[in-house]
């Protein structure tokens, strides 16, 4: 296949898109729709890699598709920190569609076309959001993704998926009705363009009391990048099928609110000017409050799911205070730990599910001495467990080492504290559950733990599909450690795009 | 020919109203209604193509020159109108005869579509006369036969809102041909451009603002602002479906249209907005609105009754926009105008289908529609969230100039207001979701099909609408744009 990069970056969007129709065309033959959702998934891939590999050759691609309003137009083009979250996307898509397969039949879910749509078009908008070239296409896009994951979140159709649901919805959508659309619409009328560039779109001389504001519309505004107050939404999400659970609340949608705190920091307000307005100090402990927060109620949640959710919301703390920082490891730290922690997380996701389909367990205390059962879930949990908490050998080491030293250059000394603190917290909240699989006789209530591994000898390891997914997901934080270099080029490409064709 | 269209608008649905008794057969007075209607339409496409290329279309009624005569003059914001009204009356007809079978008796079907090219007309005729005193003429034409229409409504309570709207209806109309009258009484013309060019010399007079007075709340009356908005609920939620998927797109538009057309080009921009508080007084009225309807609609059981409250609510927005006095805050005015009469017309034809079906519409009967008639409720929600103001729907598209416009004034806690009173939107647009999407059927309900073929082409033209111009603005903002710009006098 040999596409033009115009249209391949067109297709990243359609893709999705066109695949949805091939699902509801194959509704009734699974085997048939499962296939095309992989062969489309691995087609995105292709394109995304194939755009990748045309930005280290120094390629530039514009797409114009149309003006909604004068001066306001969806259009697109490729940019490292894009293909960063692109790639991971794409990539993180194949995975789980393996693994949904394995869930969704075990599991016995219901209307599986719906949820298989419904994923395809968020992965579109995923790809909208990630190839924006402006403010106003990423709001766009970052809108449909919360209304495309909406019937994902309530797919049990239950009761509590509804509540869920609300809170979903309702913080996702009111933030950016808010926050958010008042902060693009003021940026486009104070600077009168809202295209990312390089360095920002304020006038040096801008009045740094309504910029400052405007940068906390934006934090807030952003909701899915769940800064506390406006993260419940995140745990609420957690009703939804577990592949659900880790794609888009690992992945897609979260890393669609830091992605776009990043390019807002970067492209809209410029680090020059971030880094003097007087309400970046606030929002920095804001994020600090929230990361530190998030790991305290971590510990404190029994089932596992939840205790993941807040998790995640804790390192997305992390990936806003990188950006805040305003400095160029700062931002390098961020865009890794989308990266790093993508990856880290969704295979803790993988395994939560693993768990619950084939030993029906949500709860982290039932889970005592389950690594006789499932060895290699455990093992995976494990090393997504070292790379969530940033220890060698695996990637999380990278983008935390960056993250400190932003920390430390900008002298930000708490900022620094509290994210050292919150990794001790993440070992505390995540560290014993592998241990007390592995080692159920290691603490004093050891004859629980006898019973549990008695009573639950029929449980074996979930289906193989998702297993095998599991096993990519994992060796990802691995190999993302030995060999981090094209992460690492790519993110301080996002600075300086002259420097990109260094990778060559 | 061409040169007559400005009347053949107003001309056609007259004529058609009565001829519809030679038809005997409802069926065929339905196609011939259709067909008036749409000719209407195409009418008023010619008009707007016409007026866009070639500025104001001025006709003189029998010849008459034009102060002493009645003139029809048609500028951009009048063909705009004229569009809005004959174009939603022809699509949402196509569903008359279907949903009427159910709701009204067969001997009163032909009443029916007399009633309703009259009361067309007379809306036509509002926008399109030039001349003060035909204004109160069609006004009186369009209300006597919505009264009517609205009692049509199988439900006994139909009579009573119908009598509640007569009474303040009524009151309006009073209000406006007093307003007209002292106006006469000062300057000797009926003329609206005569008016606005012999009102200034008298500008000061008590007089001149007792007829100010009056007409601004006589037309306030009529489009349902806050405080004055009590007729409204009852008689969307209790007319025929049909009605009030008619009316909720046009009736209150034509009243803004005669808002607009008072204060700017009549009484004139400066007198309205400078010498009178009516700034203040829309901004704080708009809002109130907003606030108060929109949390009275989150809490009704009859669905009618929460789009009709959510209407009063998206007066305000309209109401807020032209309180900026600015052309970018007409224009969202004016855009609103458009995007919110494909938003309710949409909305409320999918509840005429539901009624079809299931012959209520209170909130419990929506339980488990979501499977029963997926196509509705697809279209329901998509109308919802047009409403809330999505991206890619046309709600959107007016929220976006109305925040421009308000943040370009430096109004930045209107603005902020604003956009938190569309939250509230969001909140009693999902109780139907939910209700729909989430709740299973009560039990004995029989379970329904989905509606009808002839409810389902309208409705989702409206939504493609709803769509379409939420991603192709052109048409829209331009013609907002240019028609804001000309009340201005300003030559774009």
């Amino acid at each position: 296949m040999n596409f033009s990069l115009e249209l391949m970056l067109q297709l990243t969007i359609t893709v999705p898109l066109i695949t949805i129709l091939g699902i509801i065309f194959a509704r009734n033959h699974p085997n048939i729709r499962e296939t095309i959702t992989i062969i489309a998934s691995m087609l995105l891939l292709y394109i995304v890699v194939n755009l990748y590999k045309s930005l280290l050759s120094g390629k530039t691609v514009d797409i114009f598709w149309w003006e909604i309003m004068p001066n306001l137009s969806i259009s697109f083009s490729i940019e490292p920190l894009g293909i960063i979250f692109a790639l991971i996307a794409s990539f993180l898509w194949l995975i789980t569609t393996l693994y949904a397969i394995g869930y969704m039949r075990s599991h016995q879910e219901e209307n599986q076309t719906r949820f298989y749509s419904f994923f395809a078009l968020a992965i579109s908008a995923v790809m909208g959001i990630a190839f924006a070239d402006n403010l106003f296409t990423l709001f766009v896009f970052y809108e449909i993704l919360t209304l495309s994951t909406y019937p994902l979140v309530t797919h049990a159709g239950s009761e509590k998926a509804k509540q869920g649901g609300r809170v979903y919805l309702g913080i996702l959508l009111s933030t950016s009705i808010a926050f958010l659309l008042l902060a693009v619409a003021s940026t486009w009328f104070i600077t009168g363009t809202l295209d990312f560039k390089q360095g920002g779109v304020f006038d040096a001389n801008v009045d740094k009391t309504i910029a400052g504001m405007l940068l906390v519309l934006f934090i807030f505004g952003i909701g899915k990048a769940a800064i506390m107050p406006f993260h419940r939404w995140l745990p609420a999400a957690m009703v939804a099928p577990t592949p659900v659970s880790a794609l888009l609340h690992a992945v897609a949608v979260v890393k669609a609110g830091v992605f776009t705190i990043l390019k807002v920091c970067v492209f809209i307000f410029g680090l020059d000017l971030l880094a003097v307005l007087p309400t970046t100090q606030f929002l920095l402990y804001l994020a600090g409050a929230s990361v530190l927060l998030a790991s305290l109620v971590a510990m404190r949640q029994d089932n596992l799911k939840a205790r993941l959710a807040y998790s995640t919301i804790s390192q997305l703390g992390y990936i806003t205070i990188g950006a805040l920082l305003a400095t160029s490891s700062g931002v390098i730290g961020s865009s890794m730990h989308i990266a790093t922690h993508a990856f880290g997380k969704i295979t803790l996701f993988f395994c939560a599910g693993a768990i619950l389909v084939a030993a029906h367990k949500s709860k982290i205390s039932e889970m005592r001495g389950l690594g006789r059962q499932m060895p290699f879930t455990m093992m995976a949990f494990f090393i997504a467990s070292l790379c969530i908490i940033g220890l060698p050998p695996t990637a999380g080491t990278w983008s935390k080492w960056y993250l400190l030293m932003a920390t430390l250059e900008t002298e930000q000394f708490i900022i620094m504290v509290v994210l050292m603190l919150s990794s001790l917290l993440n070992i505390a909240y995540l560290l014993p559950i592998p241990f007390l699989a592995f080692f159920p006789n290691i603490s004093a209530k050891n004859n629980q733990g006898d019973e549990n591994a008695t009573t639950n000898v029929q449980i074996k390891e979930a289906p193989l599909a998702s297993l095998i997914a599991i096993g990519i997901a994992a060796l990802g934080c691995l190999i993302l450690f030995i060999y981090p270099n094209p992460l690492y080029e790519l993110a301080t490409a996002i600075l300086d795009t002259e420097r990109v064709t260094y990778g060559k | 020919m061409i040169s007559h269209l400005p009347i053949l608008q107003v001309i056609v649905p007259l004529m058609a109203a009565p001829l519809c008794l030679l038809l005997k057969r409802a069926q065929l007075v339905w196609l011939f209604a259709l067909f008036a209607s749409s000719l209407a339409c195409f009418i008023s496409i010619l008009l707007l193509q016409q007026v866009m290329t070639s500025g104001v279309i001025s006709y003189e009624l029998g010849g008459w020159e034009a102060p002493w005569g009645i003139e029809y003059r048609i500028d951009k914001l009048n063909a705009f109108l004229l569009l809005i009204i004959s174009a939603i009356s022809t699509v949402v007809l196509i569903a008359a005869q279907t949903s009427i079978e159910k709701e009204i008796p067969k001997d009163k079907h032909t009443l029916f579509y007399i009633l309703y090219l009259l009361s067309l007309t007379g809306m036509l005729g509002i926008v399109s006369t030039g001349d003060a005193f035909n204004v109160f003429v069609f006004l009186e034409i369009s209300s006597l036969s919505a009264y009517a229409l609205i009692a049509l409504g199988n439900d006994r309570r139909a009579l009573w809102a119908s009598y509640q709207y007569l009474i303040m209806g009524t009151i309006g109309a009073t209000f406006i041909l007093i307003g007209i009258g002292l106006m006469y009484q000062m300057t000797g013309t009926l003329n609206m451009e005569d008016l606005s060019q012999r009102l200034p010399q008298v500008a000061q007079t008590r007089t001149v603002f007792t007829a100010f007075a009056f007409v601004i709340v006589g037309v306030c009356l009529k489009l349902a602002l806050f405080p004055l908005h009590l007729w409204l609920p009852n008689a969307y939620a209790f007319a025929p479906s049909i009605v009030t998927a008619f009316f909720a797109a046009t009736a209150t538009k034509v009243a803004i249209y005669l808002l607009i057309r008072f204060t700017f080009t009549v009484f004139g921009l400066s007198f309205s907005f400078t010498t009178l508080p009516l700034q203040g007084l829309f901004l704080t009225l708009g809002l109130a609105g907003i606030f108060v309807a929109s949390s009275a609609a989150i809490y009704q059981k009859n669905v009618k009754h929460v789009f009709a409250y959510s209407s009063i609510a998206q007066v305000g927005y309209i109401i807020i926009g032209l309180s900026t006095s600015t052309i970018t805050g007409l224009t969202a005015t004016l855009l609103h105008l458009f995007n919110h009469a494909l938003m309710k017309s949409a909305i409320f034809l999918a509840l005429g289908a539901v009624v079809y079906r299931l012959g209520s519409i209170q909130l419990s009967s929506f339980y488990g529609l979501g499977r029963q008639m997926p196509l509705t409720m697809a279209a329901i929600t998509i109308g919802g969230l047009s409403l809330i103001g999505v991206p890619l729907t046309v709600g959107f598209v007016s929220k976006w100039y109305l925040l421009i416009a308000l943040i370009e004034h430096g109004w930045w806690p209107v603005a902020v207001l604003v956009l938190l009173g569309s939250l509230l939107a969001i909140v009693y647009v999902w109780r139907i979701v939910e209700a729909a999407y989430f709740k299973e059927p009560l039990a004995g309900t029989m379970p329904v099909k989905e509606a009808p073929v002839l409810f389902l082409i309208p409705i989702w033209t409206l939504i493609i609408a709803n769509i379409y111009f939420g991603i192709d603005t052109r048409l829209s903002v331009q013609v907002a744009q240019s028609a804001a710009q000309s009340l201005f006098g300003v030559s774009p």
